[in-house]
């Protein structure tokens, strides 16, 4: 079994190095045919044919972090029911305790994510799971055109479209 | 030498069938125990099967995709190279490996050359674990898919490397969106998976294949043993529906709520792969191309083919853990054996074929689902991104999860 086990992830490594070795020898290939004149312009940065001001190696937001950590948070429960999810129902086990085993394991698990869950709260009534808003702006013009004009003309207008269909337009109309 | 390579191609079909032409005594004093040979050759043949199937299905679904967008929007899509463009993609590929490789001044060109090797290995490490039908399974690990979703997330320390060493901003930008999308999206994706797994009691993909089938009592392997297995509609214990299988035995059936989990798994999956709706990190009208704006050529094209690869691995992720894997849609009724006739005995060439139709046609059907909704609609915005996820989606699947654990006792 053990034996077994190893050599099962033999194969994975076999993937994993063929994948590697695909993607090497694809790029040998392109390497092989495709031309190779490199100049200023098609060497610097792209941004939109502008000259490129300053490094992008700068700052960054900092919910970008804290998105990370609530991760981690959630991750490493995740580490730890997966062994857990795969013993829980076991037969013999509960049959062995008298169905004992299963709820214990079960009500164990509840405790343990339920203390994830307040972390989860936590950080939800902080506020941290709120990304920025767009402000919707409502514009403050002023017009001589008196407000119930524009309302006249909506309710003229109502429902028709440039593509409206000539039938819809009739049920409007009657 | 060319029947060798015939052999090992073909053996994972062939040799699992009732003709085993080299399964004598003489061949085996040289190449060890006939089953060793056998799993070695299933497993080349997984390996090169899904390496050559990511080439040629992704040929296919760009194609696919132009053409499903094109009829959605009402257009043709690609018509002029080949009858109705067929062979459009192929002449994109051959461009794209004539294309100069530009690796920018300001660039970390060591981190830049490497992110897209790391990236599709990232992805095409995930193939190993998924069986491909009954036999045929690349690495039959009993870790299956807690090693799926641990090597998948290095695909993001990938987009990461290639964002940051492009010294580009919008490459930076996208690559922080994308990670930070994706690992907020893992959560609520890791969370199903295990109610999945705490349904099936393994992590072993080919055993949860099996047990949702009418193969489910021929399943012996990685130290589990489900002779005396039987399934129940929904897990209510007097509907026995072990020999009628078909979709009534799909986990999507075996537990009345997996109809909602699978919900949230697809939209979780949508946003792993970054497709639309969820694809600020690309945003093509705000981003260029995301994390991979200053990549070119075959450069580029890696890791094209490495995003439609995620599209197919999360796709078939899901036809494996809730809609039957490779068993058959159609059950059994009475003495209409439709199950049984559409899905052969594992271990024979008919089953195996089968098994791998049933497999890749219902991925197939979710890949045009997730064109579908890409074309539909529109893009989230970073804030409902994050809201949906955090305060919709994890409050769900923790309830599910909650839910699952004790219907498992239940039943």
């Amino acid at each position: 079994m053990q034996h077994s086990q190893i050599s099962e992830f033999g194969y994975i490594l076999l993937f994993i190095v063929g994948a590697i070795v695909f993607v090497i020898v694809a790029l040998t290939v392109a390497r092989l045919i495709r031309p190779n004149r490199p100049n200023v312009e098609k060497l610097s940065s792209y941004e939109c044919g502008e000259e490129p001001v300053g490094s992008a190696w700068g700052q960054f937001n900092v919910r970008f972090y804290i998105v990370a950590l609530i991760f981690i948070l959630f991750d490493v429960e995740l580490v730890f029911l997966f062994p857990w999810a795969t013993v829980f129902g076991n037969r013999e086990l509960i049959q062995a305790t008298n169905g004992l085993w299963g709820w214990f394991a079960l009500a164990e698990m509840f405790l343990f994510v339920g203390i994830l869950v307040l972390g989860l709260a936590y950080a939800w009534v902080k506020g941290y799971l709120d990304w920025v808003k767009p402000q919707i702006k409502t514009p403050t013009f002023k017009t001589n055109v008196p407000a119930q004009l524009y309302e006249q003309i909506n309710r003229k207008y109502a429902g028709k479209s440039p593509v409206a269909q000539p039938l819809e337009q009739a049920e409007i109309e009657s | 030498m060319r029947s060798w390579f015939v052999r090992i191609v073909y053996s994972g079909v062939v040799e699992a069938g009732p003709v085993r032409p080299w399964r004598t005594k003489a061949f085996a004093k040289v190449y060890g125990s006939y089953d060793k040979i056998q799993s070695f050759y299933n497993i080349m043949f997984a390996f090169l099967f899904f390496l050559a199937f990511i080439l040629g299905y992704v040929v296919f679904a760009v194609y696919a995709e132009r053409k499903v967008s094109a009829f959605i929007q009402d257009r043709l899509g690609p018509m002029e190279v080949g009858y109705y463009g067929l062979i459009q993609t192929i002449a994109d590929l051959i461009k794209l490996l004539q294309k100069e490789d530009i690796v920018p001044e300001n660039a970390d060109k060591r981190l830049f050359m490497a992110a897209p090797v790391l990236i599709f290995t990232a992805v095409f490490a995930g193939f190993a674990v998924l069986p491909l039908t009954p036999d045929v399974i690349g690495s039959g690990a009993n870790v299956g898919v807690f090693y799926l979703l641990t090597i998948i997330t290095l695909d993001i320390i990938g987009l990461l490397i290639a964002g940051w060493s492009s010294n580009n901003k919008y490459s930076l930008l996208g690559a922080m969106r994308s990670v930070a999308q994706i690992i907020s999206y893992e959560v609520p994706l890791g969370l199903i998976v295990l109610c999945v797994v705490m349904l099936c009691q393994t992590l072993d993909l080919q055993a949860i294949s099996y047990q949702q089938g009418i193969w489910i009592n021929q399943y012996a392997g990685n130290g589990l043993n489900y002779a005396q297995e039987v399934n129940y509609l929904f897990g209510i214990s007097n509907i026995d529906v072990t020999q009628v299988g078909g979709f009534l035995t799909w986990n999507v059936f075996r537990m009345p709520l997996f109809f909602i989990a699978y919900i949230i798994f697809f939209i979780a999956t949508l946003a792993e792969s970054n497709r639309a709706p969820f694809d600020i990190p690309e945003a093509e009208s705000e981003l260029i191309g995301g994390f991979h704006t200053e990549y070119s050529g075959f450069r580029f094209a890696i890791l094209f083919l490495a995003e439609y690869a995620m599209m197919l691995l999360v796709s078939l992720l899901g036809v494996v853990l809730f809609l039957g894997s490779w068993n058959t849609p159609l059950p059994n009724v009475g003495s209409i054996k439709l199950a049984e006739w559409t899905s052969g005995v594992p271990g024979t060439v008919y089953g195996n074929l089968m098994g791998a139709f049933w497999l890749l046609s219902k991925a197939m059907a979710i890949i045009f689902v997730q064109m579908w909704v890409r074309w539909t609609y529109p893009r989230l915005r970073v804030d409902q991104l994050m809201y949906l996820c955090w305060k919709v989606l994890t409050p769900a699947s923790l309830v599910l999860l909650v839910l699952t654990g004790i219907w498992r006792l239940w039943m």
